[in-house]
């Protein structure tokens, strides 16, 4: 996984509450069995025509070369546990996903894949949404959001997901180095 | 002190190590299910780092999401659809874990077959690569759907890193009325909390209500927990679980049944428990439900009109993909498909709820009516009961069990525009296929609509 420490990029904003993962990855493009690739399907039905065309005027149909940021609306990620669409996000170049309140699976994917997600403060959320070409910093030492036009903003990550991020590490070695602890309550348990 | 509620006791008799500032808590997790499409790339890290499985007897695979639901199984939407079934054979294989595969008589939709085979007990922890394990809270089991680097780590390690989320009570009081389902009443519930109201939550439903519902209709209540974005659902175990799982293949049995039993009695809240939160619903005014938006707190009672979007974009925007007019009711708009099927309402209960109405009657003219039974054991008795009989004779398509068209990534979908009854659980924007629209509803109404061709109050056809 790789380290996040801080980041200042431009951002997308995607200004809908209920932005549900069949959304952000229809479930026709979930039958790969590899990770690689999905930012293709990212929000695939908001992109294309029903014939196939793409929409050329989709704000994720623009250039994001400088887009890491994705900033959406309040329970961004609900619904399907499919962490497809955290891989789709990332291979499409997200890094950090924020919006005012963020599905509890969804969340706890995407920390674990190294895609910051972010519950921010509504009102920020707000004054984000009020300049689109803006660009943000998010520092995850800190935990501060700045945007470009001087407002800023602090957030609380979960403490031990915060440092798996800081430090690059995923959470299975930390799981696995409690083996005692796992075979002692086994031994417990029966 | 206050009392414990039952997720206290469940969370606390599964604790590795405790939660600090610094640390999620490590929890046990006794039953792992799982599936085709959230796994690969959780065996594949397993290679990767040559580890084993930990404990492959608690672990317990199907497939249900990519396979074709025809009579011969022969129709996969593409090769790299058969690849993904073959992928989970071989990590099986490989990796010891029992599959319940097609062509076996226990397989199905993985929260259908799981609870049938007596694999989910009261007071365990439950997870699967799917949001709706949530189901399994009808047993008293904490249950709840994970991401695939979590099946990775259950996998590898019986456990997962977790803070404790909070409770939130929701006490059910008042009797349905005839013609007035489980389905309906968890629609309602959900439309109070609102589609992100139970985030961070485990609910544990009670009262009369509940405690006099089989454990069918549990089952299709806390399915849907998620959908209010709960983490998970429970009910407290009584004797009607005990009933349910006495005699199932994988349930305790003889003198570890007695045991097992006497162990349960322990799994409900203190009377003077404390939760962190509380609702009451009265389900005595209820009606039958159908859902009119893209998320599935968005619904209104059969007799009741869509209400006016006001400031609110996203209501706005789910009427303009609906095609629906503020105001407007939606009792008597023609459908083109009902599904009776998914993880929600497939079992055997909610194929004789929906065959008490289909029962010498025909599918209206130009409507096609698919039903997809959860399992192969429910084929089985819907086949031995003559409830196949009855559907087909409707003019209803019998398919083969699995996740059919609640999901759409296996053959069954809608055509762009079309518009769909489904007893499942979610009406995202195409998630039936892109372009369709879903009305979530229960097997009754299903059933009614079917019959009628236009949406239809099924207390129409209740005597
Ligand atoms: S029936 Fe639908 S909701 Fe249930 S497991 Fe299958 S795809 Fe998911």
């Amino acid at each position: 996984m790789e380290a996040f420490i801080s980041l200042t990029s431009k951002f997308i904003s995607l200004p809908l509450e209920n932005i549900d993962t069949d959304q952000i990855i229809p479930a026709r493009f979930l039958t790969q069995t590899h990770r690689e690739g999905l930012g293709a399907g990212l929000f695939y039905d908001w992109r294309y025509e029903a014939g196939g065309t793409l929409r050329t005027d989709h704000i994720l149909n623009q250039d994001h070369r400088d887009a890491h940021i994705l900033v959406a609306g309040a329970n961004f990620g609900c619904g399907s546990s499919r962490e497809h669409a955290v891989w789709a996000l990332q291979s499409y170049g997200f890094r950090v996903v924020m919006s005012p309140s963020i599905g509890d699976i969804f969340k706890s994917n995407a920390l674990k894949n190294g895609l910051l997600a972010l519950e921010i403060d509504p009102f920020f959320y707000q004054e984000i949404c009020r300049h689109p070409e803006a660009s943000l910093t998010v520092d995850l030492e800190q935990q501060s959001i700045a945007l470009s036009s001087g407002a800023t903003s602090s957030f609380v990550l979960e403490p031990f997901a915060r440092l798996c991020l800081l430090q690059g590490v995923d959470q299975l070695g930390f799981l696995l180095g409690h083996e005692t602890a796992i075979a002692n309550f086994e031994g417990r348990q029966r | 002190m206050p009392g414990k509620t039952l997720f206290d006791k469940i969370w606390q008799a599964h604790l590795v190590t405790v939660e600090s500032d610094e640390q999620p808590a490590i929890l046990y997790i006794d039953r792992h299910l799982v599936h085709e499409v959230t796994s690969p790339q959780a065996f594949t890290v397993l290679r990767q780092r040559s580890l084993p499985v930990r404990r492959p007897e608690r672990t317990f695979a199907t497939l249900d999401h990519s396979i074709p639901t025809d009579r011969e199984r022969m129709a996969y939407v593409d090769e790299q659809a058969r690849a993904q079934v073959e992928t989970l054979r071989s990590n099986c294989r490989d990796f010891g874990i029992q599959l319940f595969d097609l062509n076996s008589a226990e397989q199905g939709i993985i929260h259908v077959i799981a609870p049938e085979l007596g694999l989910i007990l009261p007071g365990q922890t439950v997870v699967c690569g799917d949001s709706h394990t949530s189901t399994h809270g009808a047993f008293g089991a904490l249950a709840f759907g994970i991401g695939t680097s979590e099946v990775g780590y259950v996998l590898a390690s019986q456990c997962l890193l977790q803070r404790k989320p909070k409770s939130l009570a929701i006490n059910v009081t008042g009797s349905l009325q005839a013609g007035v389902t489980a389905k309906d009443l968890i629609l309602d519930i959900i439309r109070k909390l609102g589609s992100g109201g139970g985030a961070g939550y485990v609910f544990e439903y009670r009262g009369p209500t509940i405690k006099a519902l089989s454990m069918e209709e549990r089952m299709t209540i806390c399915n849907m927990s998620i959908e209010a974005g709960a983490r998970a659902g429970l009910i407290a175990p009584d004797e009607t679980t005990y009933a349910y799982l006495k005699g199932r293949p994988y349930a305790p049995a003889s003198a570890e049944w007695t045991s097992a039993l006497a162990s349960w009695h322990q799994f409900a809240s203190d009377p003077d428990a404390e939760f962190d939160a509380e609702i009451f619903i009265d389900a005595h005014s209820l009606e039958p439900m159908i859902s009119y938006g893209t998320s599935p707190d968005q619904s209104i009672a059969m007799q009741g009109r869509i209400p006016e979007p006001g400031s609110h974009d996203h209501l706005a925007q789910a009427l303009s993909y609906m095609q629906w007019q503020p105001g407007q009711s939606l009792e008597g708009v023609r459908v083109d498909v009902v599904f009776i099927g998914s993880c929600t309402n497939s079992r055997i209960s909610d194929l004789r709820a929906a065959a008490t109405i289909l029962q010498g009657r025909r599918v209206a003219q130009g409507l096609r009516l698919m039903i997809v039974p959860g399992s192969e054991a429910v084929k089985r008795q819907a086949e031995s009961e003559g409830l196949a009989r009855i559907f087909i004779d409707a003019g209803a398509e019998w398919r083969e069990p699995g996740c059919s068209l609640c999901i759409a990534m296996n053959g069954d979908q809608l055509k762009p525009g079309q518009l769909a009854v489904s007893t499942s659980n979610r009406n995202f924007a195409g998630r039936q296929g892109k372009g369709s629209r879903t009305l979530l509803a229960s097997p009754l109404t299903a059933a009614a609509t079917a019959i009628q061709g236009t949406l239809t109050d099924p207390r129409a056809y209740i005597y």
